[in-house]
């Protein structure tokens, strides 16, 4: 069984590769996103490293979202899911590392590159390793949300708008205490990332549970 | 996984309904396969042949009546979606990779079977487009790369829905060719089609529209 999850992850990356699109979007979306903000919010340097943590944290979610409605609808529309379904692998296994392998394309690159674009935002020198830290933890989370509502819209043509509609306020309680974790000085760093940390293990192991059912509901 | 397919077993649908929604798409199909046998759904359009084969294969909620797998002597429902291989409308390739690439994702998914994917597409006369992405492919090729999954993993229960389409006068012959193999191995077969494959002992189901 672990061979045909550890397949069902290398292929996903196959597919992203050689389709292209997904996670390098996502990471010029963010990119984007954090060059646009300082022009908006003016020459306030103090301003903008007190709020570059946030900016960074959202532009993460959005960046997240955004490719996120395919990532069961292709395999639906091509009829992949089906045979994925007659496979003696759960289906919340699956799933489970069908979200790994969407993470490890758009949320950790997104995570690991997050202090170069911090320094645009004038990150003092602990927002600089505590924004990647809470990424690496949050981005996960983001994409195990996500896929409930990507499970949810699976037979939607135009499921993506919907699916940020449900995810968004899932996703506010990770973003409270990732945010209030990255920004220095007014929380300590441990207690809001810990809480993270649950937050995001919580999600790994229920997600795949609520994604895999609305899939076998989807069923045309 | 292995499977001995050569073990006697048979398929059972007792008085099967299928509703989606409100509508009852249709109701009191029953049917038995056996080792071997072939059935042939037939009707005309929209009355639920395809619906049928994706209630067998456990893709939709089954709405009364039953479904049952009797493998050596046993009725063990549960193994179904593991002794049975579903081609459909859609034929779960991937575009952009290669048809060598695609049925190696589907050997490792549903398990190994006899033949290597090259050989498998030898027999179905495709191995010169092993390493081209399916994308590339006519429909006729890709119904035949779809095919060819049925000989990588051995399971004993096809259910196919319209194999004909697309394929030319050839291509049905060595269709029919690794269909009759695959029932004088002891396998099972359930066809939603509107042209005969004209196998010996092919058992008639005919829904009627409603």
């Amino acid at each position: 069984m672990t061979r045909i999850l550890l397949l069902v992850f290398l292929r996903d990356l196959m597919l992203a590769r050689r389709i292209g699109g997904g996670g390098v979007l996502g990471l010029v979306f963010f990119l984007s996103l954090v060059t646009v903000v300082p022009f908006a919010i003016g020459p306030d340097l103090h301003l903008l490293s007190r709020i570059g943590p946030a900016i960074l944290w959202i532009a993460a979610l959005l960046a997240t979202l955004l490719g996120l409605d395919r990532l069961f609808q292709a395999d639906h529309e091509d009829g992949s899911l089906d045979q994925m379904l007659l496979s003696p692998a759960p289906l919340e296994l699956i799933v489970l590392f069908k979200c790994v392998a969407h993470w490890s394309v758009t949320g950790l690159p997104l995570a690991l590159l997050s202090p170069l674009f911090g320094l645009m935002l004038d990150l003092d020198g602990q927002a600089l390793w505590a924004v990647p830290a809470t990424l690496l933890v949050g981005t996960p989370t983001f994409t195990f949300l996500g896929a409930i509502g990507a499970a949810l819209t699976v037979t939607l043509r135009r499921g993506g708008l919907l699916l940020s509609i449900l995810v968004v306020p899932l996703a506010v309680p990770v973003l409270i205490f990732g945010v209030s974790a990255a920004q220095s000085g007014t929380v300590p760093f441990l207690t809001p990332f810990l809480i993270l940390c649950a937050l995001g293990l919580a999600s790994v192991a229920l997600a795949p549970i609520a994604a895999a059912a609305a899939l076998r509901g989807a069923g045309e | 996984m292995k499977m001995d397919i050569t073990q006697r077993c048979h398929l059972l649908i007792e008085d099967l309904s299928v509703a989606r929604g409100e509508r009852v798409v249709f109701g009191g199909v029953s049917l038995r396969v056996g080792s071997g046998e072939i059935a042939e759904v037939t009707g005309p359009n929209g009355v639920g042949k395809s619906t049928l084969l994706r209630a067998i294969a456990g893709f939709l909620p089954l709405g009364s009546g039953r479904i049952s797998w009797v493998e050596s002597e046993a009725t063990d429902t549960a193994l179904l979606a593991e002794r049975l291989h579903y081609v459909g409308h859609l034929d779960g390739l991937k575009s952009a990779l290669t048809a060598r690439e695609n049925l190696d994702i589907g050997r490792g998914l549903l398990g190994r079977g006899r033949l290597t994917p090259l050989e498998a597409l030898g027999r179905m006369e495709l191995a010169h487009v092993l390493d081209l992405p399916v994308g590339y492919l006519s429909a006729g090729q890709r119904r035949r790369v779809a095919l060819a999954r049925l000989l990588i993993t051995d399971r004993p229960l096809w259910l196919l829905d319209e194999p004909l389409t697309a394929l030319d006068r050839h291509a049905r012959a060595l269709l029919k060719a690794v269909a009759a193999d695959h029932l004088a191995s002891g396998g099972l077969m359930l066809a939603a089609t509107h042209e005969q494959l004209g196998l010996p002992g092919t058992i008639q189901v005919r829904l009627e529209a409603r």
